[in-house]
């Protein structure tokens, strides 16, 4: 579903993503964790477009969008969401995934139609799955900081992805929030067949739904497989999740 | 999750407040100045409705995509210049030099907006001031063409005999059937751009105002749409340049200098740039006071600013936002007495 081959990216001669490789099946549900600086970010801008890679390809679906700019890469099947969060803030909740709906169902261009009214059924129906269907018309920026991950979650949706980067999906969340937000994942992933693959801090997060883990250190791939190898594997446990232990 | 869920079928889709028909509503009200109002109150509210549409035109860039335009007079200029030199110059009828004027500001601002929609922020600002000065400069010293700083003179009248065969229009002066004219011309106008504002096209603007990283990635082409809306405001632009040309009976170089932006500017924050009738609103303080102060005293400039500074500080939201906040303030106190 997703091929990532060689992905290299430097800045001004530091080595920020260094040949970084990673096979992803349909369905399934991938973590990519990794020390502060060890790369992650980046290695997500460089999937999804917002940074080009120096070497390296991206190959979603069959399809080489290696170098695309991030439009046109959301358009072949792929969402994301933001590590800080990334909403329409001045927006209605139902307004914002509305727009999602708008965008991927190629009705930008329309000058002339009402657009109050358009995909309307659809845009309650994801809100509803999201749990965001009571607040529908609150302006987008006034919701509490776990909603507007999960009206960031929906806004993806939107785009009806096969695959969803989500950059640090639980950041910032009390542990009731997160708790919530990953049962959340699993189901639409569930519900929608959808490929994912995350980044994230909370190790239990991380264990309790990846299916596969590449643990990225100092820019390259220091292991992957899945995690019960990952966790027991010396090296991981060396650089990363001995701090934690 | 938790979050209770209840039934949102019951809402009604669109507000009653956004179904009125507000354009044909404000033109029903302002029409019959024509036969009732002075010599002077038809030219202050011709004045006002021209300056509206510029106003409302800018507000397309800067309230619904967020894109702030120093240079927004070019395409007010270009209109001007292009229905004032077909009309003075070329003897053209005014129905072929009004929408050549839209069409000629649109491809200006197709141009120039290629180049400014690939920056951001005040670099784009910076961008739209530069070029605005570049038209300036040519307006100013192509003189075979523009008439240099003397600009077009006497540029004509539109042949308004035709208006004879409306009924109760035949005894109306030329300044009151120019006013008709206008009048209908801008309602047209801002009722499209209110269609557009409206459209799926216009929610994607407010989506790209919002967020352009996300707007990016809910698969929109951030640039393809911050031209096309330029393009649309710029046209939109030149349509008010054409009727102040002849509104004033002539184009000079001032009517494409950077100062006229900054004025434009002031009325859709003035009148409140988060509404669409807050441009309109704008232009007719701005207008209004601009005539009155004048008529007090010499030191108007520094009256007319003191009082901008006063309502910008007063109402952040500009008039509308004002007014807005007021209204909930008075509807949470009439509910707390119901309670």
């Amino acid at each position: 579903m997703l091929e990532i081959q060689g992905l290299r990216k430097t800045f001004a001669g530091f080595v920020a993503v260094n040949d970084v490789s990673l096979t992803i099946e349909a369905r399934q549900i991938v973590a990519v964790i990794g020390p502060n600086g060890a790369g992650k970010s980046t290695f997500f801008n460089l999937i999804t477009g917002h940074l080009r890679p120096d070497t390296g390809r991206v190959v979603l679906d069959g399809h080489d969008v290696t170098g695309l700019p991030p439009h046109r890469i959301c358009r072949l099947g792929m969402g994301r969401s933001f590590q800080l969060t990334n909403i329409f803030p001045r927006l209605t909740v139902l307004q914002n995934v509305q727009a999602g709906l708008l965008a991927h169902r190629g009705r930008g261009r329309d000058f002339w139609s009402r657009s109050e009214t358009m995909f309307r059924d659809d845009a309650e129906a994801l809100l509803q799955s999201i749990g965001l269907a009571a607040v529908a018309d609150v302006i987008a920026g006034t919701l509490a900081y776990g909603n507007q991950k999960q009206l960031e979650l929906g806004i993806a949706l939107a785009s009806d992805p096969r695959v969803l980067l989500l950059d640090e999906p639980t950041a910032g969340m009390s542990a009731g929030e997160t708790h919530e937000t990953i049962s959340l994942l699993q189901r639409i992933a569930e519900e929608r067949g959808l490929t994912l693959l995350f980044t994230e801090h909370d190790m239990a997060v991380v264990f309790r739904i990846a299916q596969k883990i590449a643990v990225l250190y100092q820019g390259r791939k220091l292991a992957e497989g899945p995690p019960a190898e990952v966790r027991v594997n010396p090296e991981v446990r060396r650089v990363y999740l001995g701090e934690h232990a | 999750m938790s979050m209770p869920i209840t039934n949102s079928l019951a809402r009604p889709a669109v507000p009653a407040i956004r179904r009125v028909p507000w354009t044909l509503l404000i033109f029903l009200l302002l029409a019959p100045l024509a036969w009732i109002g002075s010599r002077y109150s038809i030219f202050l509210v011709t004045e006002i409705t021209i300056d509206a549409l510029f106003a409302i035109s800018l507000n397309l860039l800067l309230g619904t995509t967020g894109l702030v335009s120093f240079g927004h007079v070019a395409y007010f200029g270009v209109g001007a210049y292009v229905c004032g030199i077909l009309m003075k110059t070329y003897g053209v009828s005014f129905a072929i030099a009004f929408p050549a004027a839209g069409l000629g500001a649109a491809l200006a601002a197709l141009v120039f907006g290629y180049f400014c929609v690939r920056l951001t922020k005040i670099y784009f600002a910076m961008l739209t001031l530069a070029f605005s000065q570049i038209i300036w400069a040519i307006c100013f010293k192509w003189n075979a063409v523009t008439g240099g700083d003397q600009g077009i003179a006497d540029v004509p009248f539109p042949d308004m005999q035709w208006m004879d065969s409306i009924p109760g229009i035949s005894g109306l002066s030329a300044n009151a059937r120019f006013y008709l004219l206008a009048l209908t011309l801008v309602a047209v106008a801002i009722a499209v751009i209110g269609m557009i504002t409206r459209s799926p096209f216009g929610r994607m603007l407010t989506a790209i105002r919002d967020n352009r990283e996300r707007a990016a990635f809910i698969g929109l082409n951030v640039r393809a749409y911050e031209l096309a809306v330029f393009v649309v405001a710029g046209g939109f632009a030149g349509l008010s340049g054409a009727l102040y040309g002849i509104f004033t009976r002539g184009v000079f170089p001032d009517y494409v200098f950077w100062p006229k932006s900054a004025e434009v500017m002031i009325m859709a924050i003035l009148g409140g740039m988060g509404f669409f009738w807050g441009p309109a609103v704008g232009a007719l303080v701005l207008v209004w006071l601009n005539q009155e102060i004048t008529n007090y005293t010499e030191y108007w400039p520094f009256v007319l600013g003191t009082m901008l500074l006063v309502l910008l500080f007063a109402l952040p939201g500009g008039v509308l936002g004002g007014l807005a906040g007021l209204y909930g303030t008075l509807r949470r106190r009439m509910g707390r007495r119901d309670a």
